[in-house]
């Protein structure tokens, strides 16, 4: 006497086997990456920005974690803006010079690099360096306990750790983005007029021919927003840190991958609004 | 003096995974209570649920009157300065000496001078005999003292609960017995309700007034530490006599077919070893929460195993006690039994009031 029933039974008891916990695991990790982190993420902004303005603000974490993130970025910042500058004046020289304007060098050079280039750049860094360091930071903490014991002891981590994080961040952003403005322009500078033989004159009297001061501000405006970002997500990246060591390390990678992506969204965002917003100069 | 915990059908799981289901049980006012389980059974996630770390999914926590998960954040930040938890390596702040991780809750939550400050914290540093080293880092000081600093910390600002996360993860039997030691006078002298995670069975034969056991997402009984010890239960006599015959397995709990093995096979899961006398304070002082020996046996007509409540010395304490309160009690303060946490009456299997707390059976 066969009993079919038993087996087709037994099937759908099998511990993981089965079409439907495969479908539903495949629906739980979707539901988890288009919902429930973004999701989380924004609660975390939103507690954070709650916390921003709770007495006292903690001047003292402030001062410290910014002057942490300038001795780790500052370096690098020049020695990536250097090439820039560089580059964009070999890039943009010669084909500046074929259509006979090379008097306009300089003015390509402010504008590509004050516009974008700065940005970019200072979105790199604070995502690579100084976001990994926050989130590397937030992330041991909150594998020794330190979290919860800070929190047990009746201390908002958020009103304590992050919220000083994420301002140094944006703070020093700002300087960044003047940094390798500098940086970049004496680059181009010394390229266009060292190793491409334009004349200093020239590059110096068009600076003002197309930039503009608002060409500064949505720059310095744009970094700010990326240091915010930075901190935030390297903040909720690091405090969700789990599983020893390695988590920490899994979630320094995703901070650094996930904050280079949102950047470059956000550059893109806030530049093609500036573009409506502001016209050009000279056209 | 000590705050009552009363739990409520507490419920917690990850995902689909339960940790564990309808724990409900009461944590006596200024009493010590263990809790036990095997490894992964979410000790720690209980105490953790119980502090507002982690959110239940069912269940209240009432601590005192208010009802924990479902408190408004600033309520619950409010509620925890009355907890004092020691995590399991101390969770110190990495970046704090000593002395400044000891001082931060006191700079955070009050406003005392630096010289007050310094004299509370020394004070406790002697208390966990870390005098010396409080200008170490956390990083160059053993587990231990990390523990030590911790409970130092967790100390300063009076708690009414004090959680002990495993206080004997990663010490060696001698630091334990100090640590136990150092808990039980603690509770002398501040009163608080203490609740010690841990699965070491040495510390719970000898160190808590009440003993629970998680198992297989359940918590499978709460009581005094008597009754208990005095069980017939299968999994809480296993558990607290560390043996193989039993239903805990390697993995969790074992399956019939090895259950009805150890049947066949004529294992009798043997007779009961003694309860052990209780663990008492280092200056003999009787703790306010403390039970008299062999009290719920009494009450209960329950015969504890031959030998039990003998120390070292062949003292019977269950004979000696009534001798030793009396001569304890023109000494030391109140009278044992006195307080109100003596007579805790709300977890089954409980004893009515009156009829067990310290020394009010004789």
């Amino acid at each position: 006497m066969s009993t079919p029933g038993i087996g087709a039974d037994q099937r759908g008891d099998g511990k993981g086997g089965g079409s439907s916990t495969t479908f539903r695991k495949i629906g739980d990790g979707a539901a988890n990456i288009a919902i429930r982190e973004p999701g989380r993420f924004f609660a975390l902004c939103l507690d954070t920005g709650r916390a921003m303005f709770k007495w006292p603000f903690q001047w003292r974490e402030f001062i410290q974690q910014a002057w942490f993130i300038v001795s780790v970025t500052v370096v690098p910042t020049m020695l990536v803006a250097i090439p820039f500058g560089g580059i964009l004046s070999l890039q943009v020289g010669g084909l500046i010079r074929q259509l006979g304007a090379q008097s306009y060098t300089g003015a390509t050079a402010v504008v590509a690099i004050v516009r974008e280039a700065s940005p970019l750049v200072t979105s790199l860094l604070v995502a690579g360096a100084a976001g990994s360091a926050i989130c590397a930071d937030l992330g041991s903490r909150k594998i020794r306990e330190e979290i919860d014991a800070m929190e047990v002891l009746g201390i908002n981590p958020l009103h304590r750790l992050v919220v000083p994080r994420m301002l140094a961040c944006a703070f020093v952003a700002l300087f960044l983005n003047g940094l390798v403005s500098v940086v970049g322009l004496m680059g181009g500078y010394f390229f266009n007029v060292m190793l491409q033989d334009g004349t200093p004159g020239a590059y110096l009297a068009s600076f003002n021919a197309i930039a503009q001061l608002p060409d500064l501000l949505q720059a310095e405006f744009k970094a700010f927003v990326f240091g915010i970002t930075a901190g935030l997500v390297a903040a909720y990246k690091g405090l969700n840190a789990k599983g020893g060591p390695k988590g920490v390390g899994d979630a320094v990678n995703q901070t650094v991958v996930i904050t280079f992506m949102l950047l470059f969204l956000e550059n893109f965002l806030i530049s093609a609004l500036y573009f409506q917003f502001v016209p050009s100069k000279g056209m | 003096m000590g705050v009552e915990i009363r739990v409520e059908g507490l419920t917690k799981s990850f995902g689909r995974q339960t940790i564990w289901q309808d724990v409900s049980l009461t944590l006596p006012a200024g009493e010590i209570s263990v809790l036990l389980g095997p490894s992964g059974t979410g000790k720690s996630v209980f105490l953790k649920s119980l502090v507002g770390l982690l959110k239940p999914d069912r269940g209240h926590i009432w601590v005192g009157d208010r009802d924990l998960p479902y408190l408004p954040e600033a309520q619950l930040y409010e509620t925890r300065k009355l907890f004092g938890v020691l995590f399991q390596d101390g969770a110190l702040f990495g970046s704090m000496n000593i002395y400044d991780n000891v001082a931060f809750p006191l700079r955070e939550h009050t406003k005392k001078s630096e010289s007050e400050v310094k004299r509370i914290v020394m004070e406790k540093l002697e208390l966990v005999g870390l005098l010396g080293a409080e200008k170490k880092l956390p990083g160059e000081i053993s587990g231990g003292m990390k523990k030590r600093a911790g409970l130092a910390r967790a100390l300063v600002l009076n708690p009414e609960i004090l959680l002990v996360d495993e206080p004997d993860s990663g010490l060696d039997p001698v630091r334990t017995s100090y640590l136990n030691q150092t808990i039980v006078d603690l509770n002398a002298e501040i009163g608080a309700t203490f609740l010690i995670v841990t699965h070491d069975i040495n510390t719970a034969r000898t160190v808590p007034d009440n003993i629970g056991l998680l198992f297989r997402r359940e918590l499978v009984m709460f009581g005094p530490r008597e009754m208990l010890l005095s069980s017939e239960e299968p999994v809480v006599r296993q558990f607290l006599n560390a043996r193989k015959i039993g239903p805990i397995g390697m993995s969790e709990e074992k399956d019939v077919s090895e259950l009805e093995a150890e049947a066949k096979q004529g294992h009798d899961p043997g007779k009961l070893p003694p309860i052990p006398p209780q663990l008492m304070t280092s200056d003999g002082r009787i703790r306010p929460g403390q039970h008299a020996p062999g009290a719920w046996c009494a009450a209960h007509g329950v015969t504890p195993p031959p030998g039990s409540f003998v120390d070292d010395l062949g003292r019977n304490w269950v004979e000696e006690w009534p001798r030793y309160v009396a001569s304890m009690a023109p000494a030391g303060g109140p009278p044992p039994g006195a307080h109100p946490g003596g007579a805790p009456g709300h977890f089954p299997g409980n004893p009515p009031p009156g009829q067990q707390g310290a020394g009010a059976g004789y």
